[in-house]
């Protein structure tokens, strides 16, 4: 049992990597973007191109898509959310526009890539473990993956509650009206925001292929895990997503324990408990 | 065109109209504001005093007419640039940052304004209450110390033109006295100063001008000391 919460806890670091930045466009922009579980894919083969066709290593090809994911990031925000934000008050314009935007890149990779499973190399570190003992062992990449999740929440709290743009970036997320009213440009603010979620969703797109099947049409899923995640958390807390994704990784961990069937039941249903008894989430802000 | 700096208005505003989709909330005003000088405007609800301030800092929706500050027209500038010019607001209802701590607050203000002589200490000296709540979060402080995080967030842009909005709203008159007691000091920096306000007697007290508005026109222009109280509340409400 100590061995599947261990396993558990690793498995709640990628769940982190999802939902970071889910996290802060739901806790900082303040809307939920359907899309952000099929952009990790569309990184995944993004990567999987640059390392199958041009062979480079995994961490090579981050570095080259990080840049690409913030600027992405950025020109999403500019030119399409922020514009439907602007014109509707409305929360259901914004759901529905990502909802768009979830549909066209799951069909668009479809055409592309064909419907494969895929998964990414990563040389040795996939079967690389370290033997604790007593039955225990840990793979050296879900113990990489989880010390960047670790790091990847330290650096964004950081960034957010340490730093100039942290404070614009709030200033805005607190009260677009007044942010424009002494001049802070809240639409770049925004769009940079959207540009480090960018960043976020490329490092864990690195993780997950090396790790995770994925296929075209991995995102919906890996949403939803990553939705869990934040609400259990409580929305705008960079560390309380990070427990979320613990929580649901070990109660997945445990489920499959008693039956492989009962891996993805036992999280959803441990996340619906949680809901239920602490419906503001473990960490609100 | 030439004329001697001293003689162009720090801010000169002429046939200005601002429009809400097709509501016209001001009606061709000219209006001008020196520096060293303060001048109220004064008028009843919807008069349109906000709008002429939202559309001093570029945010009206639609304006005609034109805005000129130190000479140079401000159309097409963005309230970025404006802000960073030295045209800075306190706006209506405070509007600070809830979660962001006083000090945030105040270095946003620094950050878009203009580089200038008035800093942190300087702020701190007016109002030294701040000094000692500067790492708690604004929504934590009385209405009357949010006002005075607004007004240093905008003194802290050093400001050549400084529009306060309704700084007196929802204050006890104590903390309302101690803010319009700034003013003069604020004044002899040489920085104009446009106050909009609804009340009357505390408006007229600080300015050297004023202009009374209704329904978007300017309905009377005068000092305070060439006119009496009857006369302005006729004009307030055009009765």
């Amino acid at each position: 049992m100590i061995n599947q919460i261990i396993q558990g806890i690793l498995l709640g670091g990628l769940y982190a990597m999802f939902a970071i930045g889910l996290s802060l466009s739901v806790g900082v922009m303040r809307f939920v973007n359907i899309a952000h579980g099929d952009l990790i894919v569309l990184v995944s083969f993004l990567l999987l191109t640059l390392t199958s066709r041009l062979g480079l290593p995994v961490i090579v090809a981050t570095a080259i898509v990080v840049p690409i994911t913030f600027v992405g990031g950025y020109l999403l925000q500019r030119l399409l959310l922020q514009r439907v934000l602007k014109r509707s008050n409305n929360v259901l314009a914004i759901v529905l526009v990502t909802f768009g935007l979830s549909v066209i890149i799951q069909y668009s990779l479809q055409g592309i890539y064909g419907a494969d499973t895929r998964l990414l190399s990563g040389g040795g570190i996939q079967t690389a473990t370290i033997v604790l003992g007593g039955g225990i062992n840990i793979g050296v990449l879900p113990l990489t993956i989880f010390i960047a999740a670790v790091a990847l929440v330290s650096a964004l709290d950081l960034l957010l509650y340490r730093t100039r743009l942290g404070a614009r970036i709030r200033a805005v997320s607190d009260d677009t009206g007044s942010a424009n009213l002494i001049g802070l440009p809240s639409a770049h603010i925004y769009a940079v925001a959207m540009g480090i979620v960018g960043i976020t969703i490329a490092i864990c797109a690195a993780f997950m292929s090396v790790w995770t099947n994925f296929d075209p049409t991995s995102g919906p899923s890996r949403l939803l895990v990553a939705f869990e995640a934040v609400v259990l958390g409580g929305l705008g807390s960079l560390w309380g997503t990070l427990a979320g994704g613990i929580i649901v990784g070990v109660a997945q961990s445990i489920g499959a324990h008693f039956d492989a069937g009962w891996q993805l039941l036992a999280g959803h249903l441990v996340f619906l408990v949680v809901f239920l008894i602490r419906p503001q989430g473990l960490f609100p802000k | 065109m030439t004329s001697p700096a001293n003689q162009t208005p720090l801010l000169a505003v002429e046939g200005l109209s601002v429009f809400y989709d097709q509501f016209r909330a001001v009606d061709g005003i000219d209006l001008s504001v020196s520096a060293g000088e303060v001048v109220s405007i004064i008028g009843a609800n919807g008069a349109g005093k906000s709008s002429l301030l939202k559309a001093i800092i570029g945010q009206a929706d639609r304006i005609e007419g034109t805005i000129r500050y130190e000479g140079g027209d401000l159309a097409g500038h963005t309230t970025a640039e404006i802000a960073a010019k030295g045209i800075a607001l306190v706006p209506e209802g405070r509007r600070l940052f809830p979660s962001l701590s006083v000090d945030e607050n105040l270095y946003l203000g620094w950050e878009v304004g203009r580089r200038g002589e008035i800093g942190f200490d300087q702020v701190f000296d007016y109002f030294p209450v701040l000094k000692e709540r500067r790492r708690q979060k604004a929504r934590e402080l009385s209405g009357g110390q949010q006002q005075m995080v607004a007004l240093g967030r905008a003194l802290l842009a050093n400001p050549k033109l400084l529009l306060c909005d309704e700084i007196s709203l929802g204050l006890a008159p104590l903390i309302i006295d101690q803010l319009y007691r700034l003013l003069p000091a604020i004044k002899q920096r040489g920085v104009g100063i446009l106050v909009v306000e609804q009340d009357i007697s505390r408006s007229l007290a600080v300015a050297d001008r004023f202009y009374c508005l209704l329904e978007g026109k300017v309905t009377l222009a005068s000092r305070p000391s060439e006119t009496s109280r009857d006369i302005v509340m006729k004009h307030y409400f055009g009765l």
